[in-house]
């Protein structure tokens, strides 16, 4: 009996296949995608994710691209577009041969109705905001008016789109590889629901109709989903791949080993651990790319001791951030001496913050704590992960060793963090930042009064005024000026605590081609293939 | 029979209902909702939501409709993905987690039967011992620890089986199955042995051996039957067991199972899909208990209480 | 009495022959003391970090070597030592007095009484008891006592059930109905009469359910929910320790053979109380 069993086993193993599905897939032009975990939908104007990003970019296309060579957007959907000189007009040109994935061409009316759909409060979008800058939009949005027609957005003719900005908005082509800003289907949308129906059917695959260079084929919940190659788009020449499977893996160490077991081309991000081992290795499927995100600690300015601005510098200062990257993380970040992260579409911020325990501790007795009067015991508040986790021991070791004050650390869970945060149930609490676009806006934006994301409670009008400067200068120079005027109040007054900045790390496989490393990680499809050297 | 399995089967709907109730006030204690988001989340937008998925209502009402609706079989809309349906996703992960349990017990029975009645036959010596060892290590030893142990030894140093999926690579299957199974093949090993050493001293035994009749037929034809009663009774708390274990199993193997799904919309308060899942786990629970109880009673009609 | 006093004396003799459960016995007993000393042997404290070290392998000034952030394996095993114990005979503990009140009222009631309870205690053997435990823990995270509260109401229906059956049986013996007859409380009948005869079977069955609630314990912990850090259980350094198994297996190896041998000798000592209380299923 024992031996049938060994006999049983043999045979099934033996059965197992030695061609991996990354071999397999070289002939086919299959990319094997690892995406994180099972997207929500992909109804772009619902979701709100990084996953549903990465199958949506295949799905859909807005009016400009992204560009796997450089910063700057690619026209998308507009073949061009001009600026009026205040900035405060864009005419872009449709495409003539731009199609939906039914055939149906794309045109300006299809813009002006899915930016409308957006903008319909009852839908529920998350991110409406995106779509602020346009006169008339929060207006319409917040239920002001309930006329479209007041909102700057136009069809001149069947394709040619007049968009009517409140301010010159610089970034504003930027803007729209964001999917909140992309097309969807009219009259798909309306055979399933209403415009503002959340839980229309339209997105199952056989029914999504979309732009993009790809078509959904098949979706398998928690499982994989397949997106083939659409022969109607515009550029279906360029487009090389015949097929992309997405594998929502929500376990890192799982998805490693899929990695190395050759189930998938590219992971969607890396164990933490794997980093500093991968490095010292030299493995060549290790990337490390520049991100444009910040890591952060939010301080809540209501709380009394918090109030005084010497204990929040005194806090940072005493945070040895090269330490932190270099021992604690360990896969390349860059402490960060500004929020927003240098670099982003050429903004250099000129703010810093030193690690000088003395000032800091010379701070803290200036605020008024010494031996008679101690400081309180801090509470750090993070989501439970291992990361964040190690990070925060490391800050509990530097603020007890350099300052004397006791941390405690508590972690909940992700929606018991989020609602806490919220509601200002904090002290300190960190907290990461990803930019929406690639303009300091999408960050120093945060921190102005009245700000959902803000959440610190601290309001400078100062610093309000600066951004409304800024934001209304179609000059870049002295755009820039103003937003590091901002970026040195900010730091001066340290609401908030930047730690590093964050990179991408992940594992490719060497036989993708074409997925460059790209600031906010947008990677068009139409610019990977597959190829073996 | 016929009557005792309806009683319990008519008793099991208020132990569902009630289930669905604790659930519901449960979910409704918990802090964080389902639309918060690390983008913050505009109270204009929130109102919008909330409306939208009937969250303005008071709770009182959100009971009685939720619970009207799952009389009719309408579980609702999942909160965490908008345009699909409770019910819907429940049919997706439920058949990959019944697949992954009937191998795992499978797995249990046809080892844990064998190795037990085989100890059973060959009482101290080392055809007793080592199955028993063996069992031991399968009591000992977590699902959670087994799982990547035989994921690093199989999936990633020798290199012949997938480290995850079900049902898209060959084979990968295997793992997973035995992962689950090993734990309950331990168990149902020690309880066949134990109660075929109990039958196997009884008198009939002996007087089927004294007529001459072979081994085999006393084994299998005679012991068999009352032997196994403590692994049938056993069945029920196993398959408890199973599906809470496919949680783990689920997780590492990345499987898209009804246990993946539970973990994930309590992460997320997904309210309908917890509820959903609740209830539908509950349901599973009853259903097979009753099966093995019934079982039991029928292979041994002493058995009654 | 003397009906008990020879059973107990046979029960010791037969438990100290048996040679698996006295080595179970002495394994446990090493480990309860090193549990309770831990902060007077442990070399270093739990949770003192050394960055610059990170994770290395067993040296001299690290027994069993040290994890990402540079803190004692050893300690960290002797200081999750106390958790896991103190998880599995507190949430046992909570099985118990539940299960054994049940059992004991239900057994000794008997009629009506008996039989609601013991319906009660049928429906809830079918409830799946993790969906509740997984979804308070998601809610409730961070409250021990709840854990405790929560895996002990998932272990003392059988334990109800055991007991129950053990006070019916007795409670048509002689020396019960001759108690009954003098007049005795029920209280008192409880105390010195009935809880000496079941206190064999309560002490097998407990033997038993601890290491079901650690492993319960380790299961939740894998999951992200069960003791949350910085107090750390055997079950979460199972759970980092399987994170790097393939970098720094020591992480896992040496916490998987603290658990699993803790496993061992509670699973050997039950079953050698079981089998020295119980004469009938000893492999004579």
């Amino acid at each position: 009996m024992r031996n049938f069993l060994f006999i049983f086993l043999i045979f099934l193993v033996s059965c197992s296949s030695s061609v991996t599905p990354v071999d397999d897939a070289l002939d086919k032009q299959i990319f094997h995608f690892g995406n994180g975990s099972e997207p929500q939908g992909i109804d772009p104007h619902i979701v709100t994710g990084v996953p549903e990003h990465h199958i949506l970019i295949s799905l859909c296309e807005g009016l400009t691209i992204p560009n796997a060579f450089d910063d700057d957007n690619l026209p998308g959907a507009a073949e061009s577009w001009s600026i009026s000189d205040d900035g405060k007009t864009y005419i872009f040109k449709l495409r003539k041969n731009g199609r939906w994935s039914n055939g149906d061409p794309v045109t300006a009316d299809d813009f002006v109705w899915s930016w409308k759909r957006i903008l319909t409060a009852s839908l529920g979008s998350q991110y409406p905001d995106m779509l602020y800058y346009l006169v008339g939009a929060q207006e319409y949005h917040t239920g002001v008016t309930d006329n479209f027609e007041s909102v700057g957005v136009k069809a001149v003719d069947s394709h040619t789109l007049e968009v009517k900005l409140k301010a010159p908005t610089p970034f504003f082509t930027g803007l729209l590889s964001h999917y909140s800003t992309w097309p969807v289907h009219k009259e798909t949308v309306l055979k399933f629901g209403s415009i503002d129906d959340r839980n229309g059917e339209w997105t199952r695959p056989g029914n999504f109709v979309c732009n993009g260079a790809f078509n959904l084929k098949s979706w398998e919940l928690n499982n994989k989903i397949v997106v083939e190659k659409n022969p109607l788009y515009w550029d279906a020449s360029t487009v090389k791949l015949n097929q992309i499977h997405y594998y929502p893996v929500s376990n890192v160490m799982t998805e490693d080993r899929m990695f190395r077991a050759g189930q998938l081309h590219v992971t969607s991000t890396l164990p933490s651990q794997k980093c500093p081992v991968y490095l010292e290795e030299n493995n060549p499927d290790l990337r490390i790319d520049p991100y444009m995100g910040t890591y952060f600690y939010r301080l809540n300015t209501t709380n009394p001791y918090l109030n005084d601005v010497r204990v929040r510098k005194a806090l940072a200062y005493s945070i040895d951030r090269k330490l932190l990257v270099d021992k604690v993380t360990k896969c390349g970040q860059i402490p960060a001496y500004s929020f927003t992260p240098p670099g982003s579409n050429g903004y250099e911020p000129t703010t810093f913050i030193p690690f000088d325990p003395e000032l800091a501790k010379q701070l803290l007795i200036e605020a008024g704590f010494n031996s008679e009067n101690k400081f309180p015991k801090l509470e750090i508040l993070f989501n439970t992960n291992e990361d964040h986790r190690k990070i925060a021991l490391a800050i509990q070791q530097m603020w007890q060793q350099n300052l004397g004050i006791e941390v405690e650390l508590v972690n909940q869970d992700w929606k018991v963090y989020l609602s806490r945060e919220m509601v200002g149930d904090f002290q300190v609490s960190r907290a990461g930042w990803i930019g929406d676009y690639e303009d300091p806006n999408t960050f120093l934006d945060l921190m102005r009064p009245n700000r959902g994301n803000n959440k610190t409670g601290w309001e400078d009008q100062n610093y309000d005024s600066l951004m409304a400067r800024a934001n209304s200068t179609n000059n870049q120079v002295e755009r820039y000026k103003l937003l590091n005027e901002a970026e040195k109040i900010l730091i001066d007054n340290m609401p908030i605590i930047p730690l590093y900045t964050y990179v991408r790390s992940y594992q490719l496989s060497p036989d993708i081609k074409g997925y460059n490393p790209h600031i906010l990680d947008h990677h068009h499809p139409k610019f990977i293939y597959l190829e073996r050297d | 029979m016929i009557n005792i399995f309806i009683k319990r089967l008519l008793l099991a709907v208020p132990v569902l209902l009630a289930v669905a109730s604790l659930t519901f006030v449960l979910i409704k204690l918990a802090p964080g909702g389902p639309f918060d988001a690390d983008k913050a989340v505009s109270p204009q937008v929130l109102k919008n939501l909330n409306e939208a998925y009937n969250l303005d209502a008071s709770e009182w009402e959100q009971y009685i409709d939720y619970m009207s609706g799952i009389l009719k079989g309408d579980f609702g809309p999942s909160f965490r993905f908008p345009g699909r349906s409770v019910s819907e996703m429940i049919a997706t992960g439920l058949p990959v987690t019944f697949e992954l349990a009937f191998y795992a017990i499978l797995i249990a029975l046809v080892i844990g039967v064998l190795s037990g009645v085989l100890a059973a036959l060959k009482r101290n010596t080392y055809l007793d011992f080592i199955p028993m060892a063996i069992a031991m290590i399968g009591i000992c030893v977590p699902t959670f620890l087994m799982g990547p142990l035989l994921v690093l030894i199989f999936g990633i140093n020798l290199e012949v089986l997938p480290v995850s999926g079900w049902g898209q690579l060959p084979g990968d299957k295997i793992l997973p199955s035995i992962t689950l199974g090993f734990a309950y093949a331990a168990y149902i090993a020690r309880l066949s042995r134990g109660g075929m050493l109990e039958v196997l001293n009884q008198d009939f035994i002996r007087t089927a051996r004294a007529k001459g009749l072979t081994e085999r037929n006393v084994v299998i034809k005679h012991a068999m039957q009352g032997g196994l009663i403590p692994v049938v009774s056993f069945l029920g708390p196993a398959i408890a067991g199973l599906l809470a274990g496919s949680f783990v199993v689920e997780t590492i193997f990345q499987i898209p199972g009804l246990g993946r799904f539970y973990v994930e919309a309590a992460f997320n308060r997904d309210y309908t899909m917890i509820l959903g899942t609740t209830i539908f786990f509950s349901a599973m629970i009853v259903f097979f208990n009753l099966l093995s109880d019934l079982a039991a009673m029928w292979l041994n009609p002493r058995s009654r209480d | 009495m003397s009906k008990s006093a020879t059973l107990w004396s046979d029960a010791i003799y037969r438990l100290t022959r048996n040679k698996a459960a006295m080595f179970g016995a002495f394994i446990l007993l090493i480990l309860i003391a090193s549990a309770a000393l831990a902060p007077w042997i442990a070399p270093y404290s739990y949770s003192f970090q050394n960055l610059e070290l990170g994770a290395s392998p067993p040296s001299a000034d690290h027994i069993l070597g040290t994890d990402v952030l540079g803190r004692d394996l050893l300690s960290r095993i002797l200081y999750g030592a106390r958790i896991s114990l103190l998880v599995g005979f507190v949430a046992t503990g909570v099985a118990l007095v539940i299960g054994v009140s049940w059992g004991i009222i239900a057994g000794y009631a008997g009629g009506k009484v008996d039989s609601i309870m013991m319906r009660i205690v049928d429906v809830l053997y079918g409830l799946p008891f993790i969906i509740f435990i997984i979804l308070l823990m998601v809610i409730f995270g961070r409250n021990l006592w709840l854990l405790f509260g929560a895996i002990g109401a998932v272990e003392w229906l059988t334990m109800a059930r055991i007991v129950r059956g053990q006070v019916m049986g007795l409670k048509n013996q002689e020396f019960v109905m001759a108690a009954k007859a003098m007049g005795v409380s029920n209280f008192s009948m409880f105390r010195k009469h009935l809880l000496p005869n079941i206190l064999g079977p309560i002490a097998v069955y407990a033997t038993l359910t601890i290491p079901q609630v650690m492993l319960l314990e380790g299961f939740l912990s894998f999951l992200g929910l069960g003791i949350q850090p910085p107090m750390s259980s055997w079950g979460t350094l199972i759970k980092d320790g399987v994170e790097s198994m393939e970098e720094y297996s020591w992480l896992l190896i040496y916490p998987g053979i603290t658990f699993t041998v803790t496993l061992f000798a509670l699973n050997f000592f039950g079953d050698g109380l079981r089998d020295a209380l119980d004469p009938k299923t000893t492999d004579n």
